[in-house]
């Protein structure tokens, strides 16, 4: 949030000029006001602020909208309208109670809802990228705007994840990498594009919900299989069709005639001969180097990863059909009198198959999860005893949504969560220069178990008295989320 | 950038939110929705530009005031030194002890200035300037801390009372305190005199050189406070009861002297979870309130 006054630095103060006032504040403390603070060395706002004060400008009313739905077997009831964190404001550090409190009635329950703003300098997203194409190596560093950003983790089943942001790209490196990382990690959130390049690999264009867009190229789909499964899927299909199939794929690439299904269909030997290192009978691993060609490999020729044909076990007019795993892309083979394989015409038997292969893989998308943890001070603003909080959302008694969104609690200390950005409304991310993220946040809980757990039950609102005041403003409809 | 305070109603559209630096005024009033209107109208127009004007003479505010004149020329700025003149003599005292209570008068003064009103208050931050027309009464709440919740007592104030002005000071407040309470909260005939006679009771709720009691300069948390380097209360370590008695009684010695000479009209003090009135009104007011609660 950008703040409306301007500092000058005298040593380690500095001159705030929000106001004629003109507070000196020395780091760590506060103005006069208790609105501006000095946080090393930034000018900072703590008091309640609109975060969406940029959305609402060009996206008009924001909140409530309808939960709806009859009981879900939750022991805490969705109520029927559901106030969202966003815009609500917070303060920090937050002993002060969270800006709204409120209370609704709904089928004689009190409810209470607890809504801030937190924010978050623990956090981060993990970006989860459909992708067989090479992103770069594990632990690589991901930059954007040229600015650590995050790295690269595990690969999972067909797609590529990252892990962003964090407190040490936030608040551990220069004031450019943490400011870097946080609009980065804003607009990952608020569903925008961001452009990240990973060290000794690829550039890819990540939006929440899109296909990626990987050196420039978008990706359509995720491979159906790697290249052994999708030999264990497809070999009924291409039995009596074809004498050799190869899956391509940078992980395991699959031979149809030595794969346990080929053996159980009787399918005789070829004499081919994979590049790679063999793992089981007709499963081989690094039969290239990775790389954004055929099944995540760096070929464009898939004749690359066979060596010679053996010459007592082939014959010539053998036919082979190579393919990738998203059958982007495919060749067949004719072995010649010299049994070197010749590109032919596919036959169109052989061409379903590789159409069956393309139908059967999903779109490609890019998901983006934030993940945060709601420490101490947050949970000040709910509760004057806080751990009973933590304990009371580990109890399954209090309910934790984020702009409405349902999230995963992880299990363990403390309130760490995670939430898939695309079920939260638009915009309902916005920063301070701390730097930090603020993100929505919502503690539904029984009236009486807030109560119990310490809530500021002088601050508790009923929700009728938000209906028709100012802070109350309609989501923007967004297509494809949910309302 | 011209900067403009912030005014506007708060949801429950009664009453009015004022803004501006670190001045932030809830404001209620009670009559015909015209009169109301009026009285809004004419708080926001006196309360912009007011800032300025206070900030126009800070330098001077925030020194030691002398008791025997002033070169103030702002009408809000005579009225904190007015205010804090009775308390210069004996201690160190700056105008700025008295700005809460003395904004709060001036806005109230706007109102009743333009409007005709049956009841209405001005509430800055705690320090809170009343107007009460025949028959009309206030139930007022008072808290234990600023940063906490709950009530600890309420007082009834009516219209034959002379009390217009309440104000509350003590260590957990925006402004820092020379003394130990939790919270001293005073009824005055004036806001801005609440304000200083809470000020100077707070600050008499001590126990010197005690060593559970940790102070600090107040220029070193805030540069330019008016306080300089006079130590401020941080924190307050575990007290004996005798302790907590004692240091309550310095501050009802003080209160009760300023409750003879006719400045305050009764004072609450508060210390670890104990509570002590002073005045006339106190123990009335607190039984009053239990006739309300049984009627």
């Amino acid at each position: 949030m950008s703040t409306d006054a301007s500092v000058a630095a005298i040593g380690d103060k500095i001159r705030c000029d929000a106001c004629p006032v003109m507070c000196y504040i020395k780091p760590g403390a506060a103005g006069a006001c208790d609105r501006y603070a000095n946080h090393d060395g930034n000018l900072v706002r703590v008091d309640p602020h609109i975060v969406l004060e940029r959305t609402v400008e060009h996206g008009g009313r924001l909140v409530p909208f309808q939960a709806g739905g009859d009981w879900d077997g939750k022991i805490v009831h969705q109520p029927d309208i559901f106030v969202t964190a966003i815009g609500a404001g917070t303060t920090y550090p937050d002993y002060k109670p969270a800006p709204f409190i409120v209370s609704s009635e709904i089928d004689g329950v009190d409810m209470v809802t607890v809504v801030t703003e937190g924010i978050f300098s623990y956090c981060g997203v993990k970006v989860k990228i459909d992708t067989d194409r090479y992103l770069g190596p594990e632990t690589a560093i991901v930059r954007a705007q040229g600015e650590a950003v995050g790295h690269v983790t595990t690969g999972e089943y067909g797609s590529q994840m990252l892990s962003l942001g964090g407190v040490h790209h936030l608040t551990g490196g220069s004031k450019k990498e943490g400011r870097v990382t946080c609009d980065a990690l804003m607009d990952l959130s608020n569903c925008k594009a961001v452009e990240l390049t990973i060290d000794g690999g690829a550039t890819v264009i990540v939006q929440a919900g899109k296909p990626p867009v990987v050196n420039g190229v978008g990706e359509e789909r995720m491979r159906v299989g790697c290249g052994s499964a999708t030999i264990g899927m497809f070999a009924k299909q291409w039995h009596g069709k074809v004498d050799e199939v190869v899956v391509v794929d940078d992980h395991i690439t699959g031979v149809l005639s030595e794969h346990q299904a080929g053996k159980l269909l009787d399918i005789a030997d070829t004499g081919i001969k994979m590049k790679g290192r063999r793992s089981t009978p007709g499963r081989y691993f690094q039969v290239a180097e990775p790389g954004t060609g055929w099944g995540g490999t760096n070929i464009s020729d898939p004749l690359s990863i066979l060596g010679p044909f053996d010459l007592k076990e082939a014959r010539p007019g053998l036919t082979m059909l190579m393919v990738s795993t998203t059958g982007e892309h495919s060749s067949y083979y004719v072995l010649d009198e010299a049994l070197r394989p010749v590109e032919t015409e596919m036959p169109a038997a052989l061409k379903f198959s590789v159409e069956r292969i393309q139908e059967n893989c999903e779109p490609a998308l890019c998901t983006v999860l934030f993940m945060g943890g709601a420490g101490g001070s947050l949970r000040a603003g709910v509760t004057d005893n806080p751990v009973r909080l933590t304990r009371s959302v580990k109890d399954a008694l209090t309910r934790v949504t984020s702009g409405g969104a349902p999230v995963y609690v992880w299990p363990g200390g403390g309130i760490t969560f995670m939430v898939d950005v695309t079920q939260m409304p638009a915009g309902a991310f916005g920063y301070v220069p701390t730097p930090a993220l603020v993100a929505p946040i919502e503690f539904t809980m029984r009236l009486s178990d807030y109560a119990a757990l310490g809530g500021h039950m002088d601050y508790v609102r009923p929700l009728s008295s938000l209906r028709d005041s100012a802070e109350v403003r309609p989501m923007p409809f967004i297509p494809g989320r949910r309302a | 950038m011209k900067r403009l305070p912030q005014i506007a109603l708060l949801p429950d559209g009664k009453r009015l939110h004022l803004q501006d630096g670190p001045i932030d005024l809830i404001v209620e009033a009670k009559g015909s929705e015209r009169e109301v209107r009026m009285a809004y109208e004419a708080a926001a127009q006196r309360f912009t530009g007011l800032l300025d004007e206070l900030c126009d003479e800070l330098a001077e505010l925030r020194q030691a005031a002398d008791p025997n004149r002033s070169t103030l020329k702002g009408v809000v700025a005579r009225r904190m030194h007015a205010a804090v003149v009775p308390f210069a003599e004996d201690c160190f005292i700056t105008p700025m002890a008295a700005v809460a209570g003395s904004v709060a008068e001036e806005i109230l003064g706007a109102m009743l200035g333009a409007a005709r009103l049956d009841r209405a208050y001005v509430n800055n931050g705690g320090d809170i300037a009343l107007h009460l027309a025949d028959g009309e009464q206030f139930t007022v709440g008072l808290i234990d801390r600023p940063d906490s919740q709950g009530l600890m007592r309420t007082m009834l104030i009516g219209a034959d009372d002379p009390i217009r002005g309440i104000a509350t000071s003590g260590r957990h407040g925006r402004s820092f305190s020379l003394g130990i309470a939790d919270a001293v909260s005073v009824l005055a005939r004036t806001a801005s005199q609440a304000d200083a006679a809470a000020t100077i009771i707070a600050n008499a709720v001590d126990l010197p050189g005690h060593p559970a009691v940790a102070r600090v300069p107040a220029n070193e948390l805030q540069p330019d406070s008016d306080l300089g380097a006079r130590l401020v209360t941080r924190e307050v370590g575990a007290l004996s009861e005798s302790e907590i008695e004692q240091a309550l009684e310095a501050g009802a010695d003080c209160a009760r002297r300023l409750l003879a000479s006719g400045l305050i009209e009764g004072a609450a003090l508060r210390l670890k979870g104990k509570t002590l009135l002073v005045g006339t009104r106190g123990p009335r007011a607190v039984r009053r309130h239990e006739e309300l609660i049984q009627a």
